[in-house]
């Protein structure tokens, strides 16, 4: 059948309206909160010679700024892993006094400010603390070095795993649970070789995103992480510290680099996401 | 009917690790903020809170919050209405930018700032030599506050908006309702406890921001001193009890963060079943 549109050449008109308005109203959002700003870091930069550029990033406080930051990164996000899937099995696949509470507290991380988050931490976990008195015996320090540094990156980004695996497993039918049992295998096993690969890709999504979130946080952690030169300093306090002395270009090229990563890694986790969606859907999400 | 881990004593060890480490991870700094709060008496704590310095920068993180929101509010309806009820080149790549506050550290999302609008900057040193500031200012503060809290309320809305579609609606313009009579009484009433949502995200991001606003506000006591970074100034000055009962109402608004949230989510479930 030939419709208006296509008999007097016109596209059809949009039944809804406020295309125009919500169409303003957004680019101009868009252009002047985030797009502009972000210019001026290329601005910034362009001033500087390839050389002049690679001697900032690569001076040997930032470096070390750099490891301090991923590795701690790395480390509270393999915690986050395994504790993201204990507590969203224990949340999806059992009932127990206290579940809706428990529940809700895993979102503490996102709602309470972070300043808070750093001073309650190292005030918890210095030596006169209550974790920091209970772990004095063990030998283990954790205000004022790199594990505590681990641990305020865990404890702000503990709802990733959890919020990311939790729907997934909801959605797994019961028929699974009772085709690998009756076929045989232990508990063990049928976790292993049928829970497991299906929460994978959620899994691998929520770990990712709690290490990008990781390697960008920063008022949790300057209060607990001692923030000695070359051994506990993190990239984004780097970036600070060179604005306290004013010296902006060198705050612009450090933060290229932590804004290059933070995309290039969101990136990656969207592609990892985007392809399973596919697998998921037999070709055609 | 036998599931995987159903086994008493599987189920006994792995509901008491996750309530052991919740407890030592989560709950345990919850009640030490409190108990910080005061720990010198409820009179101290009173004395802390009602200083003038804490309650300026009580005033300022109101203030800023209270414009944050209805701009947040806007942007975030206009766009969840464009992306979800029109289709149109560039289409995907909206829906992508408005995550870019989600991955830049909150230092950079304040240099950038800094960078244009300092009197250094393209915009700052035209704006300085007509004596307009806006860093290390309350405008400043303002405008970072906006970036990192644009997402939430657009996040909230798009998929739920997706999963509605727009059959009511063009079926409501169809009967012949106007743009805003349209939003008011069909789309609102759908979509209110999302937008409930996002705005209780907003908030709570908006009063407890403080990488990117110590970037531009120069923390100037009773002036640009907004709550987290007055919390940090006290904790620097060694004065934790006073940190800590200021923190604590920070606390207090995450609390009832949490518990809207488990409240909207309670409701939604009785409404399915």
């Amino acid at each position: 059948m030939i419709t208006l549109a296509q008999m007097t050449g016109s596209t059809p008109k949009r039944v809804l309206p406020g295309f125009g308005l919500s169409l303003g109203i957004s680019l101009t959002f868009v252009s002047l909160v985030l797009l502009l700003p972000m210019t001026s870091l290329v601005g910034q930069l362009s001033g500087l010679s390839l050389a002049e550029y690679w001697a900032i990033i690569t001076e040997g406080r930032v470096v070390a700024s750099y490891v301090v930051t991923v590795g701690a990164a790395a480390v509270a996000a393999l915690v986050n892993a395994a504790f993201g899937l204990l507590m969203a099995w224990v949340l999806v696949r059992y009932e127990f006094p206290g579940k809706r509470l428990l529940d809700a507290l895993m979102d503490l991380p996102f709602a309470l400010p972070t300043a808070v988050a750093g001073i309650t931490l190292a005030t918890l976990y210095s030596s006169n603390g209550w974790m920091g008195q209970l772990l004095a015996p063990t030998g283990l320090q954790v205000a004022y070095t790199w594990v505590g540094i681990a641990l305020a990156m865990a404890f702000t980004s503990i709802p990733f795993v959890v919020r990311t695996v939790q729907p997934i497993l909801e959605d797994m039918p019961v028929q699974v649970d009772e085709a690998a049992l009756t076929l045989g295998a232990s508990d063990g096993t049928a976790f292993r070789r049928v829970i497991l690969p299906h929460l994978w890709p959620a899994l691998v999504t929520g770990t990712g995103l709690a290490f990008v979130r990781s390697l960008g946080e920063f008022g949790a952690i300057i209060f607990i992480a001692g923030n000695t030169p070359y051994e506990t300093e993190i990239t984004s306090l780097m970036i600070f510290v060179k604005l306290q002395e004013y010296d902006y270009v060198g705050a612009s090229a450090i933060a290229s680099v932590v804004l290059a990563t933070s995309l290039v890694l969101l990136l990656a986790i969207n592609l990892w996401q985007g392809r399973f969606i596919k697998r998921l859907h037999g070709g055609k999400g | 009917m036998h599931r995987i881990g159903d086994a008493p004593k599987v189920r006994r060890a792995l509901v008491s690790a996750a309530v052991i480490l919740s407890a030592l991870f989560l709950l345990l700094p919850l009640v030490a903020i409190f108990a910080q709060a005061f720990s010198a008496g409820a009179d101290v704590f009173w004395r802390n809170i009602t200083q003038p310095d804490t309650l300026s920068a009580i005033g300022l993180t109101l203030f800023i919050t209270v414009l944050t929101i209805p701009v947040n509010l806007v942007f975030g309806v206009a766009l969840a209405w464009l992306v979800t009820r029109f289709r149109f080149p560039g289409r995907r790549l909206l829906q992508t930018l408005i995550d870019i506050p989600f991955a830049v550290s909150p230092v950079v999302a304040g240099l950038v700032y800094l960078l244009l609008y300092g009197r250094n900057g393209w915009i700052g040193g035209w704006l300085d030599t007509h004596d307009i500031q806006l860093m290390f200012a309350w405008p400043g503060i303002l405008m970072v506050t906006i970036f990192v809290t644009c997402p939430f309320v657009a996040r909230e809305l798009i998929p739920l908006m997706q999963a509605q579609g727009s059959r009511d609606e063009e079926a409501a313009v169809t009967l012949g309702a106007s743009g805003w009579t349209l939003f008011r009484r069909v789309t609102l009433p759908n979509i209110r406890w999302a937008l409930l949502y996002g705005v209780i995200l907003t908030n709570a991001r908006a009063v407890g921001e403080f990488g990117a606003v110590s970037v531009v506000s120069g923390a100037i006591r009773g002036q640009t001193n907004t709550l987290p970074l007055h919390v940090e100034l006290l904790y620097q000055d060694y004065n934790t009890v006073g940190a800590f009962a200021s923190a604590s109402l920070l606390a207090l608004i995450a609390l009832l963060t949490l518990a809207t949230k488990a409240g909207l989510e309670w409701r939604a479930a009785r409404r399915e079943a």
